[in-house]
């Protein structure tokens, strides 16, 4: 089936033009149907895929398919084409697994809207596109797939349009990412140069004459691509905003595949960075200090998506700091377990906000698990999972990541094992908030009224008695629960089944150490597990007596540092200026001033001539065509009569 | 293969003369005798027939070979030595193509309530002109159809324009006509100086293109020319008549001006100067792309200004004619094909761009920004069409826009770093504007007003549908388009390379026998080999 690889991608977009097409005329629920159909598909076909790849023997297991020559000029010749690896297949497996499931969700979640075929829409493009980006085979066919996703993330975010937050929201994670995009294209434009190429494969066959200067620069420019995509530190605060868009597009878009992106990107092109200590250091640090920088954000939040969002970025920066410690490896299992546990944690967010009538406030929660028990139970799991609670998936792929920090930098181990306290405290926090404690939400307003969050969004009025949701909800709630839970199972190096060994071959530059001496692992382990119940300790017994703390809510922890604020005062209001100068007084006074200018100046000298001339443009304009006519005419007669 | 191929049938004579004459044919039927969408309806048609000569000529058109085609050469004055001559390579073709599609497109989607009979015989006179100008290949004769196109615009501006039209029309006029005097004076010069070498008086290019122009002598004749390109186009700081021009012109003639005659500015520059004057090129290439360069971030950084949506379209129109620019003077095979490329995309784009501002218009009688407000809600459709064409200007990979940008942007890279890395901040700020002015428009909470505008109707549907399809096929599959622009490309950059004996710096260090699929087409001067 490795030459249906193609159809991966196919389907999605088939489903895309079908919802374009006779979205409208299909309606709710049934275009909602279609489109999960589609993913399905998508998804079965991958699993097929799947298999044939295991049968292939070889160093590495690859298939390439080139589907069409795509700009061809000279020396450049770029193919559309496919490429599969265990690397790139384990993405495809997750990204078409969970969407296809954030689709069965979202008949249930998105039912009534007023733009629901336009939803699917845009959904199914958005798969496609992130399948592109995974499959391409070069850089520039990875780059449609990256500004693909971020365009169908611009579109989604502000799916609910006639909300003025939800706009700004779009716009603004459309701009970060397009920051990120031109730093990807540089990074394109000098792989060209230098290599002649943006085939993966040709681009790793020359990383020796690259030259390591170049080799650092390329990193760096695909890194400020990945701080963009991946919401790394400094252009993460898009991210937060970007919970403006539905709960599902959260779920699936900004915490299991979109945003990670960067990091596959990061190891896709592995071979670069081995090539380059330097940028590798600088991405580990980076992924350290976002790792950290979000967490805290997070214990702040009284948006239930934005502690989400902040977790994710957190999430990220661990990711991305084992890429830069080189442990490939446990980024891609600690990405995969991230997909299962985050989704499945959105989702539940969805459904809570579901129940309770579009409030979305922690402090307007409580004591949900009486009335929403499967969502509850399901929800838990999630936070327990991501808290590093062995144990479940978070424990092992977390472990895996700060084993690889401890060995790369014991600095890097303890900003990563403080950073997992704080994540087992917040996620707590939040836990606490929403599921135990009274029932707030029978309140009419927030405890501790949010004055510097108003962007936080509440139900209109009372609130009525929760509900639990519906089965196309909850179902996937419950098999991403199962995943969640056990998907430790895929670190368990039994010798031919296991994550790591199977995406290994792709990174051949890998310093992954899962050859700790036995007793360092199981000191480390130990540690990371007494840190998951301190946190969650913490945060329970701090949170479920009380809501209202507000020595705990730190308003520099509240307002993210501050990073949206400084961006502003140093680019946005600045560059507002700036364009408003070069338009009025540049423009205007400067530039067209001279040409009027020039203009009067001649108009005055020309009084004197005014008798000669009629002074009538148009008049000047009716004889040249006159002239014109004219001289052609002359001009047929000498050809065809001479 | 000689530099000429000839076809007995005079295809691109009768692809001029077939709008010419039926410009005369409107204009003579009479008013008050006949129904009164006659006019209209022969100008449509007449305009369908220009399009199926045109599809002709696209399907006869030879790929691989980059030289001139379909050219027909007849002597008109002995004495002055200047020739009906005509002909066609890749870097005409799809600018002759384009222009054939956007003007039934035009006809259809622009029309006017006042006096349609002047409108479409001006049209059609604007049409014949233009295309005119793309495949002459006598310089008198390029002139005097770059001039005429200046008539039929100043008369649509003048007349159908909106409330400053007059101050447009005049100021429009004026400054591209100022602009062509030099251009003339080159011209004459050129053939003066070939006629001391030679002997012979002549306007023809493929025969002034081998002139040997003096550093001086070269520079200032380039400079002539280009003059008159710059103001055309137009070039920073050339361009303050377009953003009055593009707001005040009726819908037709914001579409056609910037779509089409723009065109001719940046055609006129890569058939002319390169062509001319190669050492001149070479020493002003520095010159060319700063100006480029200024005009990307300066056309974005005043488009982000503006609250208007013509003028905002006009100066993002300002940022991506600097691009082409960029591309035209990195003088590499990508640059210089992504250049040729780009005015087909950048004509698709802003003529749609036009279209649906237009029917916004028509609908509000407004477009300032500020004045409408959640369109999305009623037109869906609009702003469906809106969004993809946004995305194909900002540069979306797999929509049009994309190709040319990136082809320019790198073949810039490998020659002209810094300039390109400039330029690449300019596809961040393309990016604010016309998302702002997205959000303004269609996003937010309608108003009763808002809610009550009619979304497109089938009839405009069926008239954006075409540039749709096009922004998409060029943005997924644009080899056929450029399977057919490199080879003259290539031809051109040669020429300019012997003329300077210089070389292009060999980009590929590492092109592996895997990857290098190059065909017969490619020309060497990307090849392989050697350290820079």
């Amino acid at each position: 089936m490795l030459h249906l690889t193609y159809l991966i991608i196919l389907l999605p977009l088939v489903g895309f033009a079908v919802q374009v097409l006779f979205g409208r005329r299909l309606g709710d629920p049934v275009a909602g149907a279609v489109a999960t159909i589609f993913v399905g598909a998508s998804f079965i076909v991958s699993v097929g895929v799947f298999f044939d790849l295991l049968a292939v023997h070889g160093a590495v297991r690859s298939f390439t398919q080139n589907l069409w020559t795509w700009i061809p000029v000279g020396g450049m010749q770029i193919h559309a084409g496919l490429y599969v690896d265990p690397l790139s297949m384990t993405m495809v497996l997750f990204v078409t697994g969970i969407s296809a499931l954030i689709h069965l969700y979202s008949i249930g979640y998105m039912k009534g809207d007023r733009d629901y075929p336009k939803f699917f829409l845009y959904l199914n493009l958005f798969v496609a596109s992130m399948l592109i980006l995974v499959l391409g085979n070069n850089l520039l066919v990875t780059y449609v797939g990256w500004e693909g996703v971020g365009t169908c993330s611009y579109l989604l975010v502000a799916f609910w349009f006639t909300r003025e937050t939800a706009a700004v929201a779009g716009k603004k994670a459309f701009i970060y990412n397009r920051i990120g995009d031109a730093g990807f294209i540089a990074a394109a434009f000098l792989t060209f140069d230098k290599v002649g190429s943006l085939d993966y494969s040709v681009i790793f066959a020359n990383v020796g004459k690259i030259g390591t200067a170049n080799i650092t620069a390329i990193c760096l420019l695909l890194m400020v691509g990945v701080a963009a995509k991946s919401a790394q530190i400094p252009l993460f605060p898009w991210l937060a905003d970007a919970m403006e868009g539905p709960t599902p597009v959260s779920a699936l878009i900004h915490a299991a595949t979109m945003v990670t992106a960067g990091v596959y990107l990061l190891c896709r092109v592995n071979p670069l960075l081995h090539a380059s200590p330097d940028a590798a250091w600088i991405v580990a640090l980076i992924g350290a200090a976002t790792a950290f920088v979000a967490a805290t954000i997070a214990c702040a939040q009284n948006d239930i998506k934005k502690v989400l969002a902040y977790s994710t970025v957190s999430q990220l920066g661990y990711m991305v700091l084992a890429i830069g410690a080189g442990a490939y490896e446990a980024a891609i299992f600690l990405m995969v377990a991230h997909a299962f546990f985050k989704g499945l944690l959105f989702l539940g967010s969805g459904s809570v906000i579901h129940g309770l009538h579009d409030e979305q406030d922690l402090k307007r929660m409580g004591n949900l698990r009486v009335y929403m028990p499967i969502t509850f139970v399901t929800f838990g799991i999630g936070w327990l999972a991501i808290a590093g609670v062995p144990p479940l998936s978070g424990f092992w792929a977390k472990g895996d990541v700060l084993d690889n920090a401890w060995a790369a930098h014991p600095a890097l181990w303890v900003v990563g094992i403080f950073t997992a306290l704080l994540t087992a405290y917040y996620m707590s926090r939040l836990s606490g908030l929403a599921f135990f404690g009274q029932d707030r939400w029978k309140n009419k307003v927030a405890v501790g009224a949010d004055a510097d969050m108003p962007d936080a969004h509440h139900a209109a009025g009372p609130i009525p008695e929760p509900h639990e949701s519906k089965w196309v909800m909850t179902l996937p709630l419950i098999v991403l629960a199962v995943l969640a839970a056990a998907g430790g199972v895929m670190a368990f190096a039994t010798p031919h089944l296991s994550l790591a060994r199977w995406v290994d071959p792709v990174f051949s530059g890998s310093l992954y150490n899962d050859h700790e001496t036995t007793s360092t692992i199981w000191k480390l382990s130990t540690l990371d597990a007494v840190v998951a119940v301190i946190g969650v300790f913490i945060g329970l017994r701090l949170w479920i007596t009380r809501a209202d703390r507000p020595k705990l809510e730190w308003a520099f922890l509240r307002q993210s540092w501050y990073f949206n604020e400084i961006f502003d005062a140093i680019i946005g209001r600045p560059g507002a200026r700036l364009a408003q100068f070069t338009s009025t007084v540049i423009e205007d006074k400067v530039i067209d001033g001279a040409v009027d200018g020039t203009g009067a100046l001649v108009r005055r000298t020309g009084m004197a001539l005014r008798r000669v001339q009629t002074g009538y443009v148009r008049n000047y304009a009716l004889w040249i065509v006159v002239g014109i006519v004219a001289l052609f005419a002359f001009m047929l007669t000498r050809t065809w009569w001479a | 293969m000689g530099l000429m191929s000839t076809t007995p049938f005079p295809f691109l004579t009768v692809l001029v003369l077939i709008p010419a004459v039926g410009a005369a044919v409107v204009a003579l039927i009479p008013r008050q005798r006949v129904a009164g969408w006659t006019h209209e309806a022969v100008g449509i048609a007449v305009s369908l027939v220009t399009l199926a000569v045109a599809v002709t000529v696209l399907v006869r058109f030879k790929t691989h070979f980059g030289g001139y085609q379909f050219t027909s050469d007849h002597i008109w004055t002995k004495s002055l030595g200047i020739h009906w001559s005509l002909g066609m390579d890749g870097i005409s073709l799809f600018l002759v193509m384009m222009a054939a599609i956007l003007f039934p497109l035009t006809l259809l989607g622009a029309r006017v309530k006042r006096d349609p009979r002047s409108f479409v015989a001006w049209v059609l006179l604007l049409e014949a002109a233009c295309l005119g100008s793309f495949v002459s290949l006598d310089l008198i004769l390029f002139f005097l159809f770059f001039e005429l196109t200046l008539v039929p615009t100043y008369f649509i501006i003048g007349g159908w324009g909106y409330a400053r039209r007059g101050y447009a029309a005049i100021k429009f006029f004026i400054y591209t006509f100022a602009g062509s005097a030099f251009l003339l004076v080159g011209m004459v010069a050129v053939a003066f100086l070939h006629q001391s070498q030679t002997g012979v008086l002549t306007f023809e290019l493929p025969a002034l293109m081998h002139t040997h122009l003096s550093g001086t002598a070269g520079v200032l004749l380039f400079v002539a020319f280009t003059a008159a390109f710059a103001v055309k186009a137009p070039i920073f700081p050339f361009h303050t008549w377009s953003p009055v021009a593009y707001a005040e012109a009726p819908t037709a003639g914001s579409v056609l001006l910037a779509a089409v005659m723009a065109k001719l500015g940046t055609y006129g520059i890569i058939r002319f100067d390169l062509n001319l004057f190669p050492q001149a090129t070479r020493t002003l290439t520095p010159v060319l792309l700063t100006l480029a360069v200024i005009g990307i971030l300066y056309g974005a950084v005043v488009a982000c200004a503006q609250r208007d949506l013509k003028r905002l379209v006009a100066f993002s129109s300002l940022a991506q004619l600097g691009f082409i620019v960029l591309g035209t003077f990195a003088l590499t095979s990508q640059g210089l094909t992504g250049a040729v490329i780009q005015m087909v995309n950048h004509g698709l784009i802003i003529a749609a761009l036009f279209l649906v501002i237009g029917w916004l218009y028509e609908r509000r009688k407004s477009w300032q920004a500020n004045e409408l407000k959640g369109l999305q809600w009623s037109a869906p459709v609009m702003a469906g069409v809106f969004t993809v064409v946004m995305l194909a200007s900002i540069g979306v990979p797999g929509l049009n826009g994309f190709v040319g940008e990136f082809l320019i942007l790198s073949g810039t890279f490998i020659v002209h770093r810094w300039w390109a890395v400039a330029a690449t901040f300019g596809i961040i700020i393309a990016a604010l504007y016309l998302l702002w002015a997205y959000q303004q428009v269609f996003h937010g909470e309608p108003t009763e007003r808002d809610k009550k505008t009619r979304d497109l109707a089938w009839s405009e549907r069926l008239i954006i549908a075409p540039l749709i399809i096009l922004i998409v096929f060029l943005g997924v599959y644009p080899k056929p388009v450029l399977d057919r622009i490199t080879p003259s490309v290539n031809q051109l950059i040669t020429h300019v390379d012997q003329a300077t004996r210089t070389h292009q710096p060999p980009v590929a260090t590492g092109q592996s026998a895997s990857t290098a699929v190059s065909g017969s087409d490619s020309g060497s001067t990307l090849g392989a080999g050697g350290a820079r």
